[in-house]
């Protein structure tokens, strides 16, 4: 049975699910939800995801939604033939994972979304980006940023030295921020700027990457 | 087996989330005062726990974690076979539905509920005047957030199946803060989770992480 992702391949969310389908090849089918019309607001999508938003993800008789939720579910399904995203044969491996995931969660996120909110949401709604609130996340999210350049420092990457779903869940995000005048948070550092350029670079993100349009005319 | 170690702060509901995830395990642990007044959590020595300065942090012998909901997930499956059952275990999809209601208490509940307690918790604790502002936006949020729950805990007795697990657990140091303040309201006025909620905080390990704060 395949999988159904119902989302928008230029959303970060749905994006972060996607890096991860593709990243352990399962098999998955897409399904467009209609933003504009407010389909994600509508009875049928709301039995999917009570909160309205995008992505939700079916595979028979389960039904999910929040993104990292739905990433982990794939890393876990479908771990071996794509690696080990999770780390699942080693507890305290699988605990460090789980620990920058909440820090991707906890601490990235919640600097970095009202970011992304005001140079792509706001100009799609017909305003103008908010310098304050752009200058306010990005001094915070330079000090979490400053945490993970000392951190890959010593690690590869965010866990320890092997990629996991905690460097695949900063994926689309950073890859919109790269577009931006706050991209030097990423490039004034230079252990997070050579993960960046390595995680960025894998195919299965590369697949992802393509659909990731917003801003463009 | 080593010692256990938290490191935080009484007041933190963060250090009661793994507070509370300890006592329902039975597991032995030893607490380890953090004093965020005088700054210690931004000391060379502490940011050596937790890079980002916060509480808690845990120690195992020499396995360190920090973010309470990774710390509770370790101490869930290390001690599987201890104290009461808080995952969900069998299936991925059983896995999957825990991992998406833990999600929705992170990225749905805390950031309305979280600045909630800071404005009608800590402030008033700290001398500061709370912004009604503030409170009116986010009674809103939450209430939309509840709403979603009080038609899953109509189907669910708990949030992610028929018993306690992590998911309800990781709500427990906010909601009783919120209990002691105006917002209570959000909850007593939806029967499901009003009865819910009730529950959760009568259970003998949150009793418990409460009685550590009156010693």
């Amino acid at each position: 049975m395949t999988i159904k992702l119902y989302g928008a391949a230029m959303s970060t969310c749905t994006a972060r699910v996607l890096a991860c389908l593709h990243e352990t090849g399962a098999e998955f089918e897409l399904v467009p939800v209609n933003l504009l019309n407010g389909e994600h607001k509508q009875p049928a999508f709301l039995a999917k995801n009570p909160f309205g938003q995008i992505p939700a993800l079916e595979d028979g008789d389960l039904t999910l939604f929040e993104s990292r939720s739905m990433s982990t579910y794939v890393a876990e399904k479908f771990k071996g033939s794509g690696g080990d995203l999770l780390r699942a044969q080693n507890l305290k491996e699988a605990a460090l994972v789980k620990t920058w995931m909440e820090v991707e969660s906890q601490q990235f996120s919640p600097a970095i979304s009202p970011i992304f909110y005001q140079f792509y949401i706001v100009p799609m709604q017909g305003g103008s980006p908010n310098q304050a609130i752009i200058d306010e996340n990005s001094e915070k999210l330079g000090k979490v940023l400053d945490v993970y350049e000392k951190k890959l420092g010593s690690t590869k990457y965010l866990a320890g030295d092997f990629y996991s779903l905690a460097d695949l869940h900063h994926l689309s995000y950073i890859y919109y921020l790269m577009k931006t005048p706050s991209a030097k948070l990423i490039n004034e550092r230079p252990h997070v700027k050579a993960w960046w350029e390595d995680i960025s670079s894998r195919p299965a993100f590369e697949k992802v990457a393509s659909g990731l349009i917003l801003g463009e005319k | 087996m080593a010692v256990i170690k938290v490191h935080g702060h009484l007041l933190s509901t963060a250090t009661q989330r793994v507070f509370a995830c300890l006592y329902e395990k039975e597991v032995e642990f030893q607490f380890v005062p953090v004093n965020t007044e005088a700054g210690e959590h931004k000391s060379e020595n502490y940011l050596s726990f937790n890079p980002f300065g916060q509480v808690p942090a845990f120690e195992e012998g020499d396995f360190k974690l920090f973010e309470s909901r990774a710390i509770n997930l370790y101490i869930a499956h290390e001690y599987t076979d201890k104290g009461n059952q808080l995952l969900l275990s069998g299936s991925n999809k059983s896995m999957a539905v825990l991992e998406l209601w833990k999600e929705v208490e992170a990225h749905q509940f805390d950031p309305a509920s979280s600045k909630l307690v800071w404005e009608l918790f800590y402030k008033p604790l700290f001398g500061k005047t709370t912004d009604t502002a503030v409170v009116e936006e986010n009674e809103t949020k939450l209430a939309k957030v509840l709403d979603v729950y009080e038609t899953r805990l109509a189907q669910s007795k708990y949030l992610a199946c028929d018993y306690f697990t992590l998911a309800d657990l990781h709500h427990l140091p906010t909601i009783q803060c919120l209990l002691g303040s105006p917002a209570k309201k959000l909850f007593d006025s939806r029967p499901h989770v009003s009865a819910w909620v009730a529950d959760i905080t009568a259970r003998p390990a949150w009793s418990k992480v409460l009685a550590m704060q009156k010693k």
